[in-house]
Protein backbone atom coordinates (compact mmCIF):
# COMPACT_ATOMS: atom_id res chain seq x y z
CA UNK A 1 0.00 0.00 0.00
CA UNK A 2 2.71 2.28 0.89
CA UNK A 3 4.79 1.36 -2.30
CA UNK A 4 1.83 2.46 -4.33
CA UNK A 5 1.30 5.56 -2.63
CA UNK A 6 4.82 6.26 -2.93
CA UNK A 7 4.67 5.73 -6.58
CA UNK A 8 1.44 8.03 -7.60
CA UNK A 9 2.76 10.67 -5.75
CA UNK A 10 6.03 10.85 -7.94
CA UNK A 11 4.26 9.95 -11.01
CA UNK A 12 1.94 12.48 -10.09
CA UNK A 13 4.88 15.23 -9.46
CA UNK A 14 6.88 13.99 -12.43
CA UNK A 15 3.40 15.15 -14.15
CA UNK A 16 3.52 17.94 -12.65
CA UNK A 17 7.27 18.83 -13.55
CA UNK A 18 6.49 17.79 -17.48
CA UNK A 19 3.65 20.44 -17.66
CA UNK A 20 5.57 23.10 -16.22
CA UNK A 21 8.17 22.43 -19.00
CA UNK A 22 5.32 22.20 -21.24
CA UNK A 23 4.19 25.19 -20.61
CA UNK A 24 8.22 26.50 -20.52
CA UNK A 25 9.25 24.99 -23.44
CA UNK A 26 6.33 24.69 -26.52
CA UNK A 27 5.77 27.21 -29.62
CA UNK A 28 2.59 28.60 -29.06
CA UNK A 29 -0.18 29.49 -26.20
CA UNK A 30 -2.73 26.76 -27.85
CA UNK A 31 0.05 24.16 -27.15
CA UNK A 32 0.71 25.32 -23.83
CA UNK A 33 -2.37 25.56 -22.75
CA UNK A 34 -2.98 22.03 -23.88
CA UNK A 35 0.57 20.60 -21.71
CA UNK A 36 -0.96 22.46 -18.88
CA UNK A 37 -4.53 21.66 -18.45
CA UNK A 38 -4.60 18.06 -19.32
CA UNK A 39 -1.04 17.40 -17.73
CA UNK A 40 -1.82 19.06 -14.73
CA UNK A 41 -5.22 17.39 -14.37
CA UNK A 42 -3.57 14.09 -14.29
CA UNK A 43 -0.90 15.17 -12.09
CA UNK A 44 -3.00 16.29 -9.55
CA UNK A 45 -5.23 12.97 -9.51
CA UNK A 46 -2.67 10.68 -9.21
CA UNK A 47 -0.91 13.18 -6.61
CA UNK A 48 -4.28 12.95 -4.44
CA UNK A 49 -4.91 9.71 -4.80
CA UNK A 50 -1.30 8.87 -3.70
CA UNK A 51 -1.72 11.84 -0.43
CA UNK A 52 -5.31 10.11 0.50
CA UNK A 53 -3.53 6.89 0.34
CA UNK A 54 -0.43 8.28 2.91
CA UNK A 55 -2.86 9.64 5.33
CA UNK A 56 -5.18 6.63 5.20
CA UNK A 57 -8.24 8.49 7.07
CA UNK A 58 -11.72 8.75 5.64
CA UNK A 59 -11.72 12.17 6.47
CA UNK A 60 -8.22 13.01 4.14
CA UNK A 61 -9.25 10.49 1.21
CA UNK A 62 -12.83 11.90 1.51
CA UNK A 63 -11.63 15.29 0.99
CA UNK A 64 -9.22 14.70 -1.31
CA UNK A 65 -11.51 12.72 -3.65
CA UNK A 66 -13.82 15.70 -3.63
CA UNK A 67 -10.95 18.05 -4.90
CA UNK A 68 -10.16 15.88 -7.22
CA UNK A 69 -13.37 15.89 -8.88
CA UNK A 70 -13.60 19.38 -8.99
CA UNK A 71 -10.40 19.23 -10.55
CA UNK A 72 -11.58 16.99 -13.31
CA UNK A 73 -14.83 19.20 -13.29
CA UNK A 74 -12.97 22.51 -13.87
CA UNK A 75 -10.24 22.04 -15.61
CA UNK A 76 -11.22 21.40 -18.90
CA UNK A 77 -13.54 24.28 -18.51
CA UNK A 78 -11.13 26.73 -18.24
CA UNK A 79 -9.18 25.79 -20.47
CA UNK A 80 -11.85 25.64 -23.25
CA UNK A 81 -12.91 29.48 -21.74
CA UNK A 82 -9.27 30.71 -21.76
CA UNK A 83 -8.31 28.90 -25.43
CA UNK A 84 -11.48 30.73 -26.72
CA UNK A 85 -10.89 33.99 -25.52
CA UNK A 86 -7.73 33.27 -27.16
CA UNK A 87 -8.82 32.79 -30.23
CA UNK A 88 -11.20 35.64 -30.14
CA UNK A 89 -8.22 38.24 -28.87
CA UNK A 90 -6.71 36.90 -32.19
CA UNK A 91 -3.55 36.12 -30.27
CA UNK A 92 -0.65 35.06 -32.94
CA UNK A 93 -0.37 31.30 -33.45
CA UNK A 94 2.60 29.50 -34.32
CA UNK A 95 4.66 30.56 -37.79
CA UNK A 96 4.05 26.74 -38.82
CA UNK A 97 0.24 26.36 -37.88
CA UNK A 98 -1.35 23.96 -40.75
CA UNK A 99 -4.56 24.08 -40.27
CA UNK A 100 -6.63 27.16 -38.49
CA UNK A 101 -10.16 26.17 -38.36
CA UNK A 102 -11.09 29.64 -36.57
CA UNK A 103 -9.84 31.61 -39.08
CA UNK A 104 -12.83 31.57 -41.78
CA UNK A 105 -15.19 31.89 -38.84
CA UNK A 106 -13.32 34.98 -38.01
CA UNK A 107 -13.09 36.23 -41.13
CA UNK A 108 -17.11 35.64 -41.44
CA UNK A 109 -17.56 37.34 -37.64
CA UNK A 110 -15.79 40.38 -39.11
CA UNK A 111 -17.76 40.47 -42.35
CA UNK A 112 -20.61 40.73 -39.83
CA UNK A 113 -19.07 43.19 -37.91
CA UNK A 114 -18.32 45.39 -40.77
CA UNK A 115 -21.45 44.90 -42.74
CA UNK A 116 -20.08 42.96 -45.71
CA UNK A 117 -18.67 46.56 -46.60
CA UNK A 118 -15.18 45.36 -48.16
CA UNK A 119 -15.48 41.83 -49.70
CA UNK A 120 -12.60 42.01 -52.48
CA UNK A 121 -9.85 42.35 -50.95
CA UNK A 122 -6.07 42.09 -52.20
CA UNK A 123 -6.57 38.49 -52.71
CA UNK A 124 -2.94 37.29 -53.36
CA UNK A 125 -3.72 34.63 -50.97
CA UNK A 126 -2.15 32.40 -52.62
CA UNK A 127 1.37 31.57 -52.73
CA UNK A 128 2.66 34.72 -50.64
CA UNK A 129 6.03 34.53 -48.74
CA UNK A 130 3.64 31.86 -46.15
CA UNK A 131 4.95 28.36 -45.38
CA UNK A 132 1.64 27.23 -44.48
CA UNK A 133 -0.63 28.73 -47.56
CA UNK A 134 1.99 27.51 -49.73
CA UNK A 135 2.33 23.75 -47.92
CA UNK A 136 -1.22 22.47 -49.02
CA UNK A 137 -0.86 19.71 -46.89
CA UNK A 138 -4.44 20.07 -45.22
CA UNK A 139 -6.72 18.85 -47.30
CA UNK A 140 -8.75 20.65 -50.19
CA UNK A 141 -11.11 22.01 -47.87
CA UNK A 142 -9.10 23.17 -45.01
CA UNK A 143 -6.75 25.05 -47.52
CA UNK A 144 -9.69 26.58 -49.20
CA UNK A 145 -10.51 28.03 -45.56
CA UNK A 146 -6.86 29.24 -45.35
CA UNK A 147 -6.50 31.07 -48.71
CA UNK A 148 -10.21 33.02 -47.36
CA UNK A 149 -8.86 33.53 -43.69
CA UNK A 150 -5.77 34.87 -45.35
CA UNK A 151 -7.12 36.95 -47.79
CA UNK A 152 -9.55 38.64 -45.01
CA UNK A 153 -6.23 38.67 -42.52
CA UNK A 154 -4.26 40.72 -44.87
CA UNK A 155 -7.64 43.01 -45.54
CA UNK A 156 -7.92 43.38 -41.91
CA UNK A 157 -4.60 44.26 -40.76
CA UNK A 158 -4.18 41.35 -37.95
CA UNK A 159 -1.23 40.84 -36.37
CA UNK A 160 1.74 39.23 -38.90
CA UNK A 161 1.96 35.75 -38.01
CA UNK A 162 -1.80 34.66 -37.27
CA UNK A 163 -2.14 32.70 -40.31
CA UNK A 164 -4.22 29.49 -41.34
CA UNK B 1 14.80 11.80 2.61
CA UNK B 2 11.11 10.27 1.46
CA UNK B 3 9.60 9.93 -1.58
CA UNK B 4 6.98 12.88 -0.60
CA UNK B 5 10.06 15.02 0.13
CA UNK B 6 11.51 13.88 -3.52
CA UNK B 7 7.93 14.67 -4.94
CA UNK B 8 8.21 17.97 -3.50
CA UNK B 9 11.12 18.85 -4.93
CA UNK B 10 10.09 18.13 -8.45
CA UNK B 11 7.16 20.14 -8.18
CA UNK B 12 9.23 23.69 -7.02
CA UNK B 13 11.19 22.43 -10.18
CA UNK B 14 8.10 22.88 -12.56
CA UNK B 15 6.86 25.92 -10.48
CA UNK B 16 10.08 27.43 -11.55
CA UNK B 17 9.53 26.71 -15.09
CA UNK B 18 5.83 27.63 -15.30
CA UNK B 19 7.21 30.47 -13.71
CA UNK B 20 9.75 31.43 -16.04
CA UNK B 21 6.89 31.52 -18.42
CA UNK B 22 5.07 33.77 -16.54
CA UNK B 23 7.95 36.52 -16.41
CA UNK B 24 9.04 35.89 -20.37
CA UNK B 25 5.35 34.80 -21.31
CA UNK B 26 5.11 37.10 -24.72
CA UNK B 27 1.03 37.65 -24.48
CA UNK B 28 -1.24 37.72 -21.20
CA UNK B 29 -2.25 34.29 -22.92
CA UNK B 30 1.07 32.52 -21.98
CA UNK B 31 1.25 34.22 -18.74
CA UNK B 32 -2.79 32.92 -17.68
CA UNK B 33 -1.69 29.89 -19.02
CA UNK B 34 1.19 29.59 -16.97
CA UNK B 35 0.02 30.54 -13.66
CA UNK B 36 -2.82 28.40 -14.34
CA UNK B 37 -0.32 25.61 -13.44
CA UNK B 38 1.70 27.56 -11.31
CA UNK B 39 -1.52 27.52 -9.19
CA UNK B 40 -1.84 23.57 -9.65
CA UNK B 41 1.39 23.20 -8.28
CA UNK B 42 0.77 24.99 -5.18
CA UNK B 43 -2.14 22.87 -4.87
CA UNK B 44 -0.17 19.79 -5.19
CA UNK B 45 2.26 20.86 -3.07
CA UNK B 46 -0.50 21.44 -0.30
CA UNK B 47 -1.54 18.48 -0.65
CA UNK B 48 1.94 17.06 0.01
CA UNK B 49 2.62 19.01 2.75
CA UNK B 50 -0.24 18.03 4.30
CA UNK B 51 1.04 14.51 4.25
CA UNK B 52 4.27 15.52 5.36
CA UNK B 53 3.11 17.90 8.26
CA UNK B 54 0.58 15.50 9.91
CA UNK B 55 -1.33 18.63 9.11
CA UNK B 56 -4.82 17.04 8.00
CA UNK B 57 -6.41 21.35 8.35
CA UNK B 58 -4.35 21.85 4.91
CA UNK B 59 -6.74 20.07 2.81
CA UNK B 60 -9.78 21.85 3.22
CA UNK B 61 -7.27 24.69 2.27
CA UNK B 62 -7.04 22.55 -1.04
CA UNK B 63 -10.68 22.03 -1.64
CA UNK B 64 -10.93 25.68 -0.80
CA UNK B 65 -7.93 26.42 -3.36
CA UNK B 66 -9.67 24.28 -6.29
CA UNK B 67 -12.25 26.57 -6.09
CA UNK B 68 -10.63 29.58 -5.93
CA UNK B 69 -8.39 28.62 -9.19
CA UNK B 70 -11.67 28.25 -11.20
CA UNK B 71 -12.63 31.71 -10.62
CA UNK B 72 -9.24 33.13 -10.87
CA UNK B 73 -8.70 31.52 -14.45
CA UNK B 74 -12.13 32.42 -15.94
CA UNK B 75 -11.35 36.06 -14.71
CA UNK B 76 -7.77 35.34 -16.14
CA UNK B 77 -9.62 34.45 -19.77
CA UNK B 78 -11.82 38.04 -19.74
CA UNK B 79 -8.31 39.74 -19.07
CA UNK B 80 -7.06 37.96 -22.30
CA UNK B 81 -10.68 38.47 -23.85
CA UNK B 82 -10.13 42.52 -23.13
CA UNK B 83 -6.62 42.70 -24.48
CA UNK B 84 -7.47 42.65 -28.06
Amino acid sequence: MSTAAHVLVLAGAVLMLLAGVGVLRLPDVLARLQAGTKAASLALACLFAGAALLELSWDAAVKLLLAMLFVFATAPVAGHVIGRAVIQARVPLWKDTWVDEAAPELAEDEEDAAGGADGGGGGDGGGGGEPVSGGAGGGAGAAGGADRGGAEDAAAGRPPGFRA
Amino acid sequence: MSAVDVALLVLAAGFVAALVRVIIGPTVADRAVAADVCFYTVVAALALLSVRLQAPALLDAVLVATTLGFVATISLARLVRRKK
